[in-house]
């Protein structure tokens, strides 16, 4: 079986100050992978150099692509990488207005990415907006209002939609629960493992949540000050972890 | 030419406006920067316009401009005397005999030829600035033909209006490759771009942006395969003057008790069939 | 569901030399060691049942053949996978397809409904959404989990529903291997006697079975031999 993302060596320099370094993973086919970490940790700094939003200074970023197999994603021209982040790709940001058209209706918010790749058939972009929109359970009667209507999770819940339209099989997400209420965190923590089952999508998950990893990654990546600390099996890292920083991590986490 | 310059414009000027148009015109659809000079009218009322028929202009051409199709308008009228003026060059009315035709909002009626240069006032160049408001971004989405967001702008078209609501300043791609503003003409004019013989210019002086579309170039408006373009217009009317009913209509108010009619926009095509008309009749 | 046996010893779980110590550094570093020498073996249609004194590590050598706890030292081998510095990719795919665990907690996404909790491990083998869902039904019938309950996410039943509710998310696939962690606990005599009777049936197709039962007629009733972790317990430094 080929990887679907094998990083190697990645870092990422602020000036004098770390981002991040020295990333090595592999990622296969329909594996969701989280990773963890304090605020200023580097794991947003990771994520985006993982999707292409900002270049990293030494490394590579070796995806499977369709047509050519594994090739660096750095070394694609810009066309190539924006073609892949419409395609094949897909990015949830933690607030949806970030990922989201505000003043573009839901349905042209999912309609989108199929334009953007070429789809010009308005009947049948409306029906795939339509299908989409039931399958992250906001109602279609919905589909020509805009999103400043929405609720924050409903928001989230379009955005997911809009990435998901086009059939990628990586999905960058930041924080995807993050801001939201925690009921509505439940919902979107299962609808999002329901689409990750039903269309075998790969994941790489950002969160300081150690709840939500558990209950969506298989495997876990633990940073600090830029370097991972810790990885492997999700709740083996979270039941047993052997890194100081981790355990500190995982015991600082209030029961409820 | 003692006291000023041939067209106002002084030479180096000029040059960089023509070596603007030419890179305009070797890359159909794609605006070209240029350093816009303060000209002696108001940004809006045709400064770009005005800068690229300056650069245009040789003492053998013959001028016509138009607003809104009218030559007898105040601004064609104002710039029409500023060039024969400045540049002392013919003028006329008459589409057929003008070799260069300044216009604000519309094409003419009559079919353009082979050597005739079009140049169109325009306000906001970006076809997509009300889509994406970053010109950097922008640029890079003509650079990387990334256009689903005009298609999306359509797309809320339909869903909002169940058509595509756009009257004018409809965007059209150029040769399958740039898409462009055709400058606030109505879409019934779209259709004139697509491979005319003359030479179409667009100069917008508030931006500083020159684009042009070479002659014959395959000019195409945008839309959905299930919702075609149509150039429509006043549907059932017909001009009460010269009786036409293939051109763009102007509705005028007669009175103050709802009393109207609809006649030509371009005036030179409609005194030219009254003409012919009166013709037949004698 | 047929399973090469060209394992070693031919046991579905081969277990010698585990070892095992937690080192808390938060806490000036402490070593504990926890477990060595740790050493057992579990054939298909046998029930195994690990016995020793509270803290002797039952639960601690369960989470480290289920992949939760790492394995320092030794060798664990679960269905011919080896976990002691197993990728993550050959836990899980174990996990999906040939280990079933039975733990005490339910862990779930608080709005799911008890219905598909139930019905998850066969929907990750792919099996369609209704076919999943009635063998769930059935389950959830036998367990005595009443009906009206289905619909609801069992994050807010009782004790005994949760436990029955993780039951038959335990049983619903025919695992070759199976861990049994307290699965009687908890249940009245009448569940209790439908639980005994899902391990008897499990045993009877095969299933190698490892399992913790404080309940000593449980254990009579379904474990063929038991296995005490005491001897696995290392020396403790009885001066610190």
């Amino acid at each position: 079986m080929t990887p679907l993302l094998k990083v190697e060596g990645l870092g990422k320099f602020y000036g004098r100050h770390l981002g991040c370094a020295d990333i090595s993973f592999t990622l296969w086919p329909g594996e969701v992978m989280g990773i963890v970490g304090e605020s200023g940790s580097g794991k947003s700094t990771l994520l985006n150099c993982l999707a292409g939003h900002m270049p990293p200074d030494t490394g590579r970023v070796m995806f499977d692509t369709r047509d050519q197999g594994l090739r660096d994603t750095l070394e694609m021209s810009e066309p190539e990488r924006r073609w892949l982040a419409r395609t094949d790709w897909a990015f949830v940001h933690q607030n949806p207005r970030d990922g989201l058209r505000m003043n573009v209706s839901a349905g042209g918010n999912v309609g989108d990415r199929l334009m953007a790749v070429g789809a010009r058939h308005y009947g049948d972009i409306r029906r795939q907006a339509s299908d989409w929109l039931g399958r992250v359970e906001i109602d279609a009667g919905r589909i020509d209002e805009r999103p400043r209507a929405f609720s924050g999770g409903m928001q989230q819940r379009l955005q997911i939609a809009r990435n998901l339209v086009t059939g990628p099989r990586l999905v960058f997400m930041d924080e995807p629960t993050g801001g939201l209420d925690v009921s509505v965190q439940a919902r979107l923590l299962d609808l999002l493992r329901g689409l990750v089952r039903h269309f075998g999508l790969s994941a790489v998950i950002v969160t300081h949540d150690l709840a939500v990893v558990r209950l969506l990654a298989d495997r876990l990546m633990v940073m600090k000050d830029g370097h991972v600390v810790e990885e492997g099996l999700t709740d083996q890292v979270l039941d047993d972890p052997q890194d100081a920083y981790t355990q500190l991590l995982v015991s600082s986490v209030l029961q409820v | 030419m003692t006291d000023y310059n041939f067209a106002y414009l002084d030479e180096a000027t000029k040059r960089m406006l023509r070596r603007a148009i030419l890179k305009a015109v070797a890359i159909p659809g794609y605006q070209v920067p240029f350093s816009s000079r303060e000209m002696p009218m108001p940004y809006g009322w045709g400064t770009g316009g005005v800068q690229v028929t300056a650069a245009c202009l040789v003492p053998e051409d013959t001028l016509k401009v138009i607003d809104q199709g009218a030559d007898d308008t105040t601004n064609a009228v104002s710039i029409r005397n500023f060039f024969a003026r400045v540049a002392r060059v013919t003028t006329t009315e008459a589409t057929a005999e003008a070799s260069v035709i300044q216009t604000r909002h519309r094409i003419p009626e009559r079919p353009l030829t082979d050597g005739q240069i079009l140049v169109f006032q325009v306000p906001i160049p970006e076809p997509l600035r009300f889509l994406e408001p970053r010109e950097t971004e922008t640029r890079t989405m003509h650079a990387l033909e990334d256009y689903g967001l005009m298609q999306v702008r359509l797309y809320e078209d339909i869903a909002r209006h169940g058509e595509i609501a756009r009257a004018y300043a409809y965007p059209v791609r150029v040769e399958g490759r740039y898409i462009m503003d055709p400058s606030p003409i109505p879409k019934f004019d779209n259709p004139k771009l697509d491979r005319s013989p003359a030479l179409h210019l667009f100069g917008a002086g508030r931006e500083g942006r020159i684009y042009a579309l070479p002659p014959h170039t395959r000019v195409e408006s945008l839309d959905f395969e299930d919702y075609p373009f149509t150039a429509s217009k006043a549907a059932g009317q017909r001009c009460a003057i010269c009786g036409a009913e293939d051109s763009y209509l102007d509705e005028v108010i007669t009175d103050d008790a709802g009393g109207r009619m609809f006649v030509c926009s371009d005036t030179d095509y409609c005194a030219t069939r009254v003409a012919a008309q009166a013709e037949d009749a004698a | 569901m047929s399973i090469s046996c060209k394992m070693k010893g031919g046991g579905m779980i081969e277990i010698s030399g585990v070892g095992k110590r937690f080192v808390l550094h938060n806490q000036g570093g402490v070593v504990l060691p926890v477990m060595e020498g740790a050493a057992l073996s579990v054939r298909p249609g046998e029930c195994v049942a690990l016995v020793g004194a509270s803290g002797a590590g039952k639960s601690t050598l369960m989470r480290m053949i289920w992949g939760n706890y790492r394995c320092d030292q030794g060798s664990i081998r679960v269905a011919g996978v080896e976990l002691c510095g197993a990728e993550p990719r050959d836990v899980i795919a174990l996990r999906r397809n040939r280990l079933g665990y039975v733990s005490q907690f339910l862990r779930v996404i608080p709005r799911v409904p008890t219905l598909r909790v139930v019905a998850e491990p066969l929907r990750a083998q792919g099996l369609a959404e209704a076919d999943a869902l009635a063998r769930a039904r059935a389950l959830l019938a036998r367990l005595n989990i009443p009906q009206r309950l289905w619909s609801l996410s069992p994050t807010t039943f009782s004790g005994g529903e949760q436990q029955r509710v993780n039951i038959a998310r335990g049983f619903i696939l025919d695992w070759p291997v199976m861990l049994l962690d307290e699965p009687t606990a908890s249940l009245d005599s009448a569940n209790r006697a439908v639980v005994l009777d899902l391990i008897a049936e499990a045993k009877a197709r095969g299933a190698a079975i490892l399992g913790i039962f404080h309940d000593a007629d449980a254990r009579a009733a379904v474990c063929d031999r038991e296995v005490d972790v005491t001897g696995f317990t290392p020396a403790r430094d009885l001066s610190a």
